[in-house]
């Protein structure tokens, strides 16, 4: 009897075929199909809307903004964090310890915090601001935090970090026997960190240019509260937007996703192009330095950025303590009350954000988590059809500015249309939650497939072998490899998805705005000491998320509440 | 005599190397380096990881330093090299001018001296030829001159057809002849070498044990390396210091250690030797083995000069024979063990008193647990303290 015509067995099985399409399917619904439409809207009225962009002044403002902006941050980064990476690294001094500790602060603020911190601070009427007006007797306020130059600085201090962990990280690897070595052969130290040190550091570098230019590209909260005059490709699709331009909005999510394709492309050939594995034993001892006047100079320096990286958690803390509106030509606030957080516990309005937060980013934490692991289970442990492509559909939202992944899904699901495959999510609560999950694939996915990575692949069929049902291998042998992973991915997920600005400025309602559009609004309202308040009940979520990962995983996670990206 | 010793190449007094070389013209004298009485004590190790040690390396000397890890080998040389100061103690060059000068304190950069790394610190990112060239580079030599130079100093090693390779394409011998390209070609006054041989498979290690020696003799560079393979040092080096704990316990030419050992460490390390409890009268040496007492002359130049505490002597298998006569008294034991080494077999005998001795066979054909009588062979017996 010939069955001709029975269905070849896929590879990898049934099973894993079928969870493999349903992923690739989601995928293409959830990542590709929005983005699709952006593309497709802004050729709704032919070619009117691309000619509208290419003539408005505005436009062309904003585009040489976004590129000023994106490449400003990463020189700011650059030129922060390198130095700190060495010194920290390399050198031993007194003070050392807590300068480390305190590093990576910036990365720790969500979002919107940071730049609102930077307002209390350096803004026209911030504390830093007048205090020097007051000290040196000056008519007006001796700076105006605004414009390009005032948004490079505020990313130049928040993403250093990137370069700063990726360069530690660099140097951790380093074999410093090729420093030595180097100078064996007489080279002096600048000659041996221009030819040997920093061409071996270029993955390094690359990998941090090409995060900090992403967020620096994406960033959001900086131009449209620093912005001023001034324009970004980020604000200037809301601007759009809320003018009803929407084709015109179209057309600059289009430009803005195209410029991130391109340089992530461009980035990760020079980080890939100067792989090197080095088998040295490079034993990196930080040393004291010889010369005395450097050495007698490092503390003080040291302390300086200890407070400049302290002082806007501090300042944070501070305002939301000060009585709301009584703080208007002071130096410091000049009340302080506990108002600001008797008011959030008991009044409904102010709760309702508080509970939005929490709810959508657990939301879409969870989905996260469970799509995220069945993605890096494929693209990793199965040899399922279509994998690759789902791998790569899988980081896509990485490349993709979050302004515009947020348009993509308000212009796709703002009507039930089953026979397009739309529902109407817009202006209900699950629309943020979808935005959180889709701007978080690409950074769950990876944490989770690095785990994988590490384990042998042969253990899940020595497990099926040894006759474990798939569940139990699973159970047994795959989840608690993916564990570390998954934790530290879901993790940062929570973190970003908990105080996330930029999506959610976009898509909120009323009723589900959450707690970074919430101050975000007090800060228009000039209660300040509202919006700090819910500034510090989010960092005090975010710390709440890292600890209980931590004790979850019952140990120490590396790069912890770093990844908090777009800002 | 031992295996190891069986290849020993001739010895050639360090001085007449000096004056062949300097007569074959243009060459600079090479430099002599002088260790005084150096400690270096890390941060939180109780113990100095080199101890009060002094050495003195002849113009143009193959100096080995050999021990066990963590006996301060390493960072003995990285106290030449620079790459750290002493707490106490100096460092003396005295370089191709003839003047002698204190460099404890300076740079890496400042001494002028080659350093080979046990990993070999190739610069991945650069060819075969930029890694050989970057030390005349920092020395500000031309490009042009500075690749001839290279080209030069890699036809030495046999690699001048891999000059334009990247590094990270040859194989470990190819790249452990480039590392030492790069330490030659800035013709240091002192060349250290960082176990050169440990990143080596055994055969391949075989070979390059003697090319190293003929390069370095080539070249006429005072070289100072470091080892943990007696094998290597031997093969290599004119004389051998030996590190236990971060102190020095013996300095010698090949022969002195194996013959003289100074202490029992250094007789364990070198060579195969058994140490048996012993007493040293004017006619010799006597070893007792249970109730059977037997004799052997003295060295001479052994060093133990009867003072207090016990002794041993050191028996290496070349001072005992197996004997198949019952008239003379002799030691009873039991083969343990055999190995062939090439042209004789070795037998482990188990004595009565458990001590297991190594003796050479001589063509006796003992099988494995068959009971066999051993006694002294008439050479001249070491002895170390106990």
């Amino acid at each position: 009897m010939m069955r001709a015509a029975r269905l070849r067995r896929p590879p990898g099985g049934w099973a894993t075929a079928l969870v493999a399409a349903a992923l690739l399917a989601l995928l293409l619904w959830s990542v590709v199909y929005p983005n699709a439409a952006i593309i497709v809207g802004s050729f709704e009225r032919g070619l009117g809307d691309w000619r509208d962009f290419a003539g408005s002044p505005a436009d062309r403002d904003a585009l040489w903004g976004t590129v000023v902006v994106s490449i400003g941050s990463v020189i700011g980064a650059l030129l922060i964090g390198v130095p700190l990476a060495f010194l920290l690294s390399r050198t031993e001094f007194r003070g050392r310890r807590v300068l480390s500790a305190v590093a990576t602060l910036p990365a720790a603020l969500p979002p919107l915090v940071g730049v609102l911190a930077f307002l209390f601070l350096y803004g026209e009427s911030g504390v830093v601001t007048r205090a020097v007006q007051h000290v040196l007797g000056l008519e007006s306020a001796p700076w105006t935090l605004t414009g390009i130059p005032a948004v490079i600085f505020v990313h130049a201090y928040t993403m250093y970090v990137y370069v700063f962990l990726f360069v530690s990280a660099g140097l951790e690897r380093y074999d410093t026997t090729l420093d030595e070595a180097a100078a064996g052969l007489g080279a002096s130290r600048a000659l041996t960190l221009r030819r040997v040190t920093l061409p071996l550091l270029t993955p390094s570098l690359a990998g941090a240019m090409l995060l900090v230019f992403m967020s620096a590209l994406g960033s959001f909260s900086a131009p449209y509260i620093f912005g001023g005059g001034a324009r970004v490709l980020a604000t200037q699709i809301l601007v759009s937007k809320l003018n009803g331009a929407l084709g015109l909005a179209y057309v600059e999510t289009t430009v803005l996703a195209v410029t991130a394709v391109l340089a992530l492309l461009l980035l990760r050939r020079l980080e890939g192009k100067r792989q090197y594995s080095v088998a040295g034993k490079g034993r990196a001892t930080r040393q004291m330095l010889r010369s005395g006047t450097a050495r007698a100079l490092l503390p003080p320096l040291a302390l300086t950025l200890v407070v400049l990286l302290v002082l806007p958690h501090l300042m944070v803390v501070l305002v939301s303590f000060a009585r709301d509106g009584a703080w208007t030509t002071q130096i410091m606030p000049p009340e302080y009350t506990l108002d600001n957080y008797r008011r959030l516990a008991t009044e409904r309005q102010l709760w309702r954000p508080i509970t939005n937060s929490i709810g959508m980013s657990a939301a879409a934490t969870t989905a996260n988590a469970i799509v995220c692991f069945a993605i890096a289970y494929v693209v990793v442990l199965s040899r399922a059809p279509g994998r690759r492509a789902i791998a790569l559909l899988a980081a896509l939202p990485w490349a993709i500015p979050a302004t515009a992944i947020a348009l993509g899904l308000a212009a796709t699901f703002d009507r039930n249309a089953p026979e397009q495959l739309r529902v109407l999510l817009v202006g209900t609560f699950w629309i943020l939650p979808l935005a959180y999950f889709v701007r978080n694939i690409p950074l769950v996915t990876s944490a989770v497939e690095g785990s994988l990575r590490q384990m042998d692949p042969t253990l899940e069929d020595a497990a099926r072998g040894l006759g474990a049902s798939r569940w139990l291998a699973l159970r047994r042998v795959i989840i608690p490899a993916a564990r570390p992973g998954l934790v530290a991915g879901t993790m940062l997920a929570g973190v970003a998805a908990v105080g996330e600005f930029v999506a959610s400025v976009v898509l909120y309602t009323h009723a589900s705005r959450p707690i970074s559009v919430e101050i975000l609004s007090q800060i228009r309202n000039t209660a300040f000491g509202t919006a700090a308040a819910y500034s510090v009940l989010l960092i005090l979520l975010v710390l709440a998320i890292t600890i209980g990962a931590r004790w979850l995983e019952g140990r120490f996670i590396a790069g912890e509440g770093v990844m908090n990206a777009g800002r | 005599m031992d295996e190891v010793l069986g290849q020993q190449h001739p010895q050639q007094p360090a001085r007449q190397v000096t004056s062949a070389r300097d007569a074959g013209g243009g060459a600079r004298r090479a430099s002599a380096l002088v260790l005084e009485q150096v400690t270096r004590r890390y941060p939180g190790n109780p113990e100095p990881s080199v101890d009060g040690v002094s050495l003195s390396i002849a113009p143009g000397e193959l100096l080995a330093l050999v021990g066990a890890s963590g006996s301060g080998k390493t960072t003995t040389l990285r106290i030449a090299a620079g790459y750290e100061t002493p707490d106490s103690g100096r460092v003396m060059l005295t370089d191709e001018s003839g003047a002698t000068r204190d460099i404890t304190h300076e740079t890496p950069q400042r001494r002028g001296f080659g350093m080979v790394f046990q990993h070999y610190a190739l610069f991945p990112h650069m060819t075969v030829e930029q890694n050989v060239a970057f030390g005349l580079e920092a020395r500000g030599v031309g490009k042009a001159e500075r690749l001839a130079k290279a080209r030069e100093a890699l036809a030495g090693v046999g690699l001048d057809d891999k000059a334009a390779r990247p590094v990270q394409a040859l194989s470990g011998g190819e790249q452990q002849r480039v590392a030492l390209a790069r330490a030659l070609v800035i013709s240091p006054r002192v060349l250290l070498l960082d176990e050169p041989l440990s990143n080596l498979d055994p055969t391949l290690r075989q070979s390059m044990r003697d090319e190293l020696r003929a390069t370095l003799r080539h070249s006429g560079v005072t070289a100072l390396f470091v080892t943990h393979d007696q094998e290597d040092a031997f093969a290599v080096a004119d004389r051998i210091a030996m590190l236990a704990q971060g102190r020095l316990l013996q300095v010698g030419t090949p022969e002195e250690l194996y013959h003289a050992p100074a202490t029992r460490e250094v007789a364990e390390f070198v060579g195969r030797a058994a140490l048996l409890p012993a007493e040293r009268m004017s006619e010799g040496v006597w070893v007792t083995v249970g109730s059977v007492a037997l004799a052997a002359p003295a060295r001479p130049d052994a060093n133990a000069d009867g003072g207090s505490g016990a002794l041993a002597a050191v028996l290496r298998p070349e001072s005992l024979v197996l004997v198949d006569d019952d008239e003379q008294p002799a030691w009873e034991g039991t083969v343990a063990g055999r190995r062939f080494a090439g042209g004789h077999t070795v037998y482990q005998v188990r004595l009565e008193s458990g001590a297991v001795v190594e003796v050479m066979g001589n063509g006796f054909g003992a099988p494995e647990r068959g009971t066999v009588r051993v006694r002294l062979s008439g050479q001249p017996i070491a002895t170390v303290r106990a």
